[in-house]
């Protein structure tokens, strides 16, 4: 196990350091000429108005939520995925029982109309 | 004495990198004054967590790590402090009226764990494991395990359904 | 790369251990793939611009060198010696490191991608969900991008790409379910062995359809390219970046976009494997080669496909591409992940009766087929449900789905 993951390590330590010489090339070559007016928040040209905080729609949060526990459902379904072919027919059932229980999750969000975006 | 380059413990390395990830990252969370900061810092201590499940031999479960802890928890966890709070404040006070009652119930806690850490015998195994250890997760799951993964199931519509409900209150709040 | 091991091995040196050895491997390997990923940009980039501009009956790029073909190095030197301005407002630290971040996170794919017979980087038992583990880091280099540009059109710009990743990932992980049932085994070395007989494109065309749909949401590439709509938020997450920082992202998208495209071609169009050839069993180099040309070519047509796509079709709006995601493709790809099951199961081979399934005398033949007309008939009875659906309901969303399908709903 250890083995396989060694080359990630190695890749892992190899890539970091490709963003790092990027920005020091870059800082070496770029011009440096900041001014206050340069470094103002953009927005279309005209000056900021009010704070960067924007309402936020809690859609995303909800889409979120639902996100998460889809997420957590595929991490049991592949190790099923994986022994599917030598597991008795009856975990066949049980492992569809599985998924028709957090589909009923997901046609309850419907319903109630958390699925849609306005 | 010849240098032997398969001395070199790298095993002990990565472990002290991964705890210096895992620890450092902790202690960035409970101390930055900036709530999305504290967030990255918690990805980087939940990334530290997933170094040792590679040396631990469970490469699924380090996986599983990062994909629901780093891709999914940590998101939600961002966009919940985005959610709630104004952005770019200007830090969050870290000391409520209750900070001295806090205190002793800390020390109180790091001592039993202290205490855990040296009187369990912690059983360990060198061995590797053997076969595929995903093929076997699947085997116990469906298996000697499956009403705890029916259970996880029913956990995860409950988390779903609920999650929707409390949060379905403000969206109708925003829409009236 | 083990028989590689195993010719150095066989000098005996005493300073050339086995552990010695495969580390030097991967120290030679590994900056391969690091370098390769990026450099591959080159190409990309004067294809798109190549392809894109003979769609708009334009020539494309033709001044830097033959053909233009030097493009790529211009803009290189002119994103290394622009000015980069980091607005005053910004969070600099996080604001620094989310390009990067995303670079890392696009380049680490590549890791587990088996490029020929026997060669690959990391045969990680748990390959396919590496792949989407690796992703969320591309995610959290968005939303840190976004939050600390402190900027209104950056934010919404990173929510809207974050909201958009997390719905299509859903039906993507549950198509590599599918995959993973077909192989029996995350390990993409494995998947593609389990492709010798039949790719998995004719097994389970419509699994395949909605990896690539759900992969093109995940790249951001038009049309699903909210991350850019110039038009609504100005350039999205990165509207602040300038200089050798946009750049960054834009290798970050790109060598997405070509991982995506390994993944396609590895998934689905069985990797190395050359139609009517057993590569694999050659010895020598020939079989390699020409494993690696055919994987190339698959990706490459995969490339092409998505910059065609970019040239010829608009942008989708966020509503109809959050309903289209939500209430077709999740369903749909959950039914899918069962019907697979089901069918697998009943074919499974095994000597024990308990295990064996009950139609495991058609292997594999008989498997093919079956598999084939259940995913036909995923696709006809979703089209169908949706159809009645979005007649009878008020769900507006479901109307828009239909729509885009093509389903009538009157």
């Amino acid at each position: 196990m250890l083995q396989e993951f060694e080359f990630l390590g190695v890749l892992g330590a190899i890539t970091l350091t490709i963003p790092v010489v990027t920005l020091i090339i870059a800082w070496l070559l770029r011009p440096k000429k900041p001014n206050p007016a340069k470094q103002e928040t953009y927005e279309s040209g005209i000056k900021t108005i009010g704070d960067t905080w924007v309402q936020f729609k809690a859609q995303y949060y909800i889409y979120a939520i639902i996100f998460v526990v889809f997420d957590i459902e595929a991490v049991f379904l592949f190790p099923f995925a994986v022994a599917l072919r030598q597991l008795p027919l009856y975990s066949l059932i049980w492992a569809i029982v599985f998924i028709v229980l957090l589909f009923d999750g997901l046609l309850y969000g419907w319903r109630k109309g958390a699925l849609h975006w306005n | 004495m010849p240098f032997d380059p398969s001395q070199i413990p790298i095993v002990q390395i990565v472990f002290f990198v991964m705890t210096a990830c895992a620890i450092g990252g902790a202690i960035g969370v409970v101390s930055s004054p900036n709530l999305f900061h504290s967030a990255l810092y918690l990805v980087l201590s939940l990334f530290g967590v997933a170094g040792y499940y590679v040396l631990l031999s469970a490469g699924f479960l380090a996986v599983v790590q990062l994909m629901v802890y780093v891709g999914a928890i940590a998101i939600l966890i961002l966009f919940a402090i985005m959610f709630a709070r104004r952005l770019m404040g200007q830090g969050e006070n870290q000391n409520n009226q209750q900070w001295w009652l806090s205190l002793p119930i800390v020390m109180i806690l790091f001592a039993v764990l202290v205490g855990v850490v040296n009187t369990v015998s912690w059983p360990v195994s060198g061995a590797e494991p053997t076969g595929d250890t995903v093929m076997e997760l699947g085997h116990a799951f469906l298996g000697s395990y499956l009403i705890p993964f029916e259970v996880v199931s029913i956990l995860l519509s409950v988390a779903l359904i609920g999650g929707i409900f409390l949060a379905r209150e403000k969206v109708e709040a925003e829409e009236a | 790369m083990q028989s590689l091991i195993d010719w150095v091995l066989s000098f005996q040196n005493p300073w050339l251990t086995e552990p010695i050895v495969r580390l030097l491997s991967h120290l030679v390997f590994a900056p391969i793939v690091a370098v390769a990923a990026p450099a591959a940009l080159i190409i990309l980039t004067w294809l798109e611009r190549k392809i894109i501009g003979r769609i708009q009956n334009r020539l494309g790029p033709n001044r830097a060198g033959p053909f233009g073909l030097f493009q790529a190095f211009a803009d290189m030197v002119k994103m290394f010696t622009k000015e980069d301005i980091t607005p005053a407002n910004a969070d600099r630290i996080i604001y620094n490191m989310a390009p990067g971040l995303g670079v890392i996170s696009s380049i680490m794919t590549f890791a587990v991608i088996p490029f020929v017979p026997g060669f690959l980087g990391a045969d990680l038992n748990v390959g396919l969900l590496y792949i989407v583990a690796i992703g969320g880091l591309g995610t959290l280099a968005i939303l840190m991008a976004g939050w600390s540009s402190n900027n209104k059109y950056s934010l919404l710009g990173a929510f809207r790409v974050v909201a958009m990743m997390l719905t299509y990932e859903i039906p993507m992980v549950m198509t590599l379910i599918v995959v993973t049932m077909a192989a029996g085994s995350m390990s993409m070395a494995a998947v593609v062995e389990a492709q010798s007989g039949m790719w998995n494109v004719v097994t389970l065309p419509l699994a395949f359809v909605i990896f690539f749909m759900a992969g093109v949401a995940e790249v951001g590439r038009s049309p699903f390219d909210l991350i850019e709509a110039e038009s609504e938020i100005i350039a999205g997450f990165h509207t602040e970046y300038s200089g050798i920082k946009f750049g960054m992202f834009m290798i970050a998208e790109y060598v997405h976009m070509f991982a995506l495209s390994f993944f396609a071609a590895v998934l689905f169009f069985g990797g190395w494997q050359v139609p009517f050839v057993d590569v694999s069993s050659w010895s020598g180099p020939i079989g390699s080669i020409l494993g690696l040309i055919s994987l190339l070519i698959k990706v490459f047509s995969f490339v092409f496909v998505m910059m065609w796509l970019r040239g010829t079709l608009p942008r989708f709006r966020i509503d109809h591409l959050q309903n289209f995601g939500w209430k077709f493709l999740v369903p749909v790809s959950l039914f899918l992940v069962i019907v697979v099951a089901v069918v697998i199961r009943m074919f499974a081979p095994g000597s024990d009766v308990s295990v064996a399934g009950p139609l495991s005398g058609l292997v594999p033949f008989g498997e093919w087929v079956a598999l084939l007309v259940a995913n036909v008939l995923v696709v006809v009875v979703s089209l169908f449900v949706v159809s009645r659906v979005a007649r009878s309901s008020q769900d507006k969303g479901l109307r828009a789905v239909a729509a885009i399908e093509g389903v009538s709903a009157k």
